[in-house]
């Protein structure tokens, strides 16, 4: 009889064809391999160093960090992938107006479902554990060795079991979770870790907010943070996904070298000050008067953040002294916007709307800070110099609070307007 | 056996100022060398030399899985960064690139700016220059130490593929 296993051990153990626990290295094959505009470059130059054959349908290339290109250097970048597509023909490649944020094309395209390995040259890769996905973030040089020979080692990880209860309450999501989690816990709470979802809890909150939850595991130091599939996660993918998927649950009587409680009901609208994901505080707390909104991002750019955030801005008006940004986070996105209305909203609140792009996230392009600014934002990270000059300030939080705070000129809940 | 001058830096140094994304439209590596740590330490891209050894608090790399930033450091001439803990990224793409790295507790409390230290990575030792004593690590395991020798996880699967 084997002993009880978490769903990281599981997933890893099918992966591997090795009977696998916490601690454990195993040498396993992934689902699929992604890479970026800015991870990518490094990992085609070291696959073509190896002189092997690519393993063309399980890569998945995706633009979207300095695209559409910025100037003549990512240009130059993005076709460095385009060409790499063509040469070894990868169907999987993803042009610009088909191409939106990786993590959420990966999803909107299917490659994401439950109880796949998949690995990403990109941190946030973690993501699609939001759907019961072992996934994880590695290098561009692992990428290209993985391009080579669709297999990857990986240390099994010993999981944090987090327990969720009750429901969240109106304005409350997925990001205040996160942020509380990460504030507890420190952004080095969880490294080499996977965070483990479960409890009566889970029920209650939409994959959306799963998605958000795992996509922020990394800002813990995380390698996953993984959701047991429900019919919500079913639901969410049927009419997407790509192939046939296996759903993982962990064994009744698994080994967590932690357990975390939550009750979601107690939560409030949370916001994370400069400059690391671990200083949470409530925003009712919160006295910070802002210069721009941003409203994107693997994180937070889903359908559901643009419906909750256009909910809370209708029949208002941006604050003079912001400018707000929303930025779907794929094609899909942008198209259900178009369909549902919500275009229409953000335009007559006097915001700026543009296409899919990581954009101002990493501090690319399409929004970056001056000296002295502030910007409230949905994205993942607020390091010195995330979003422009290093001495900008990134604040963290969910799209109800950014787009209540692109109304009243700084941090506020939605209520308090 | 390394040898080389300490830089100093804190907790938690992430990816971002190791290597900002605004450097990140092209990968070109006489950008990254000279931008890099540059919004921690605007001086030290000018300074560093072949052969300086980092010495970190907790948590060194975390963020971002841009290979660039391990890159950016070696490229400037870094040896080797000591620091009390590592993020998990950070720490496979510094060896799949041929930097090596050394948990050591306490590092920051034994080793400052302008220390001369020797290092030793199979043995598992730091020497500080002008001293006796030895401060002991767990080395990499053998493959991690084989892999760094090679130059990198490419030369090693190059190597392996043809022998």
């Amino acid at each position: 009889m084997n002993r009880p296993k978490t769903i990281a051990e599981k997933i890893l153990s099918q992966k591997s064809g090795v009977d696998a626990y916490a601690g454990q290295i195993v040498e396993a094959e992934v689902d699929y391999v992604m890479v970026n505009d800015v991870t990518g470059p490094i990992a085609f130059r070291e696959f073509e160093k190896l002189g092997m054959e690519a393993e063309r349908d399980r890569i998945v290339l995706i633009p979207d960090h300095y695209v559409p290109n910025k100037d003549i250097a990512s240009a130059e970048q993005a076709k460095e992938m385009r060409d790499f597509a063509r040469r070894h023909d990868i169907r999987n490649y993803f042009e610009v107006g088909r191409t939106g944020v990786c993590h959420q094309l990966m999803i909107d395209e299917g490659f994401a479902a439950p109880g796949r390995l998949i690995i990403g040259a990109d941190s946030h890769t973690c993501t699609y554990g939001g759907l019961g996905a072992f996934s994880t973030g590695v290098g561009s040089t692992e990428a290209a060795a993985a391009f080579a020979t669709g297999r990857l080692w990986f240390k099994v990880p010993e999981s944090i079991k987090v327990e969720l209860h009750g429901a969240f309450r109106p304005h409350v999501g997925g990001k205040d979770l996160i942020i509380r989690i990460i504030t507890d816990i420190g952004v080095d709470g969880a490294t080499y870790k996977a965070f483990e979802f479960c409890g009566p809890g889970v029920a209650n909150v939409p994959v959306a907010d799963r998605l958000t939850i795992a996509n922020m595991a990394i800002e813990a130091g995380g390698k996953a943070g993984i959701f047991p599939c429900d019919h919500l996660t079913v639901e969410h993918i049927k009419d997407t996904v790509k192939g046939d998927y296996q759903p993982v649950s962990a064994d009744d009587g698994a080994e967590y070298c932690q357990v975390l409680r939550y009750d979601l009901s107690q939560l409030e609208p949370m916001v994370a000050f400069p400059h690391l994901p671990e200083n949470g505080r409530l925003v009712k707390d919160a006295d910070v008067v802002i210069d721009q909104a941003w409203l994107g991002s693997c994180t937070n750019g889903r359908i559901e953040d643009m419906r909750i955030a256009a909910a809370v801005i209708k029949g208002r008006q941006v604050h003079p002294g912001v400018r707000f940004l929303v930025v779907p986070a794929s094609p899909r996105v942008f198209r259900q916007m178009l369909e549902e209305g919500l275009m229409q909203v953000f335009m007559d609140a006097g915001a700026y709307i543009s296409g899919p792009t990581c954009g101002a996230c990493l501090g690319g392009h399409m929004g970056i800070l001056a000296k002295g600014e502030r910007c409230v934002s949905s994205t993942n990270r607020n390091f010195i110099g995330r979003m422009g000059h290093k001495e900008s300030e990134v604040y963290l939080a969910g799209p109800a609070v950014v787009a209540a705070s692109a109304v009243a000129g700084r941090i506020v809940r939605p209520e308090d307007l | 056996m390394i040898q080389g001058r300490v830089w100093n830096f804190g907790d938690h140094i992430n990816t971002d100022l190791i290597i900002a994304g605004r450097y990140l439209d092209n990968y070109d590596m006489s950008k990254l060398t000279a931008h890099v740590m540059e919004d921690v330490d605007p001086f030290f891209a000018a300074n560093v030399r072949p052969g300086d050894i980092i010495v970190a608090g907790r948590n060194f790399g975390c963020g971002s899985s841009r290979e660039q930033a391990p890159l950016a450091l070696k490229e400037s001439g870094v040896a080797a960064v000591v620091a009390e803990s590592f993020s998990r990224i950070f720490y496979r793409n510094a060896i799949n690139v041929g930097l090596p790295l050394i948990v050591c507790p306490q590092c920051i409390d034994l080793f400052h700016k302008g220390d001369v230290l020797s290092i030793d990575l199979r043995e598992g030792s730091i020497q500080l220059a002008g001293a006796q004593k030895f401060h002991r690590f767990t080395p990499l395991p053998p493959p991690l130490l084989e892999l760094l020798e090679y130059g990198g996880l490419v030369p090693y699967m190059k190597r392996r593929l043809n022998p």
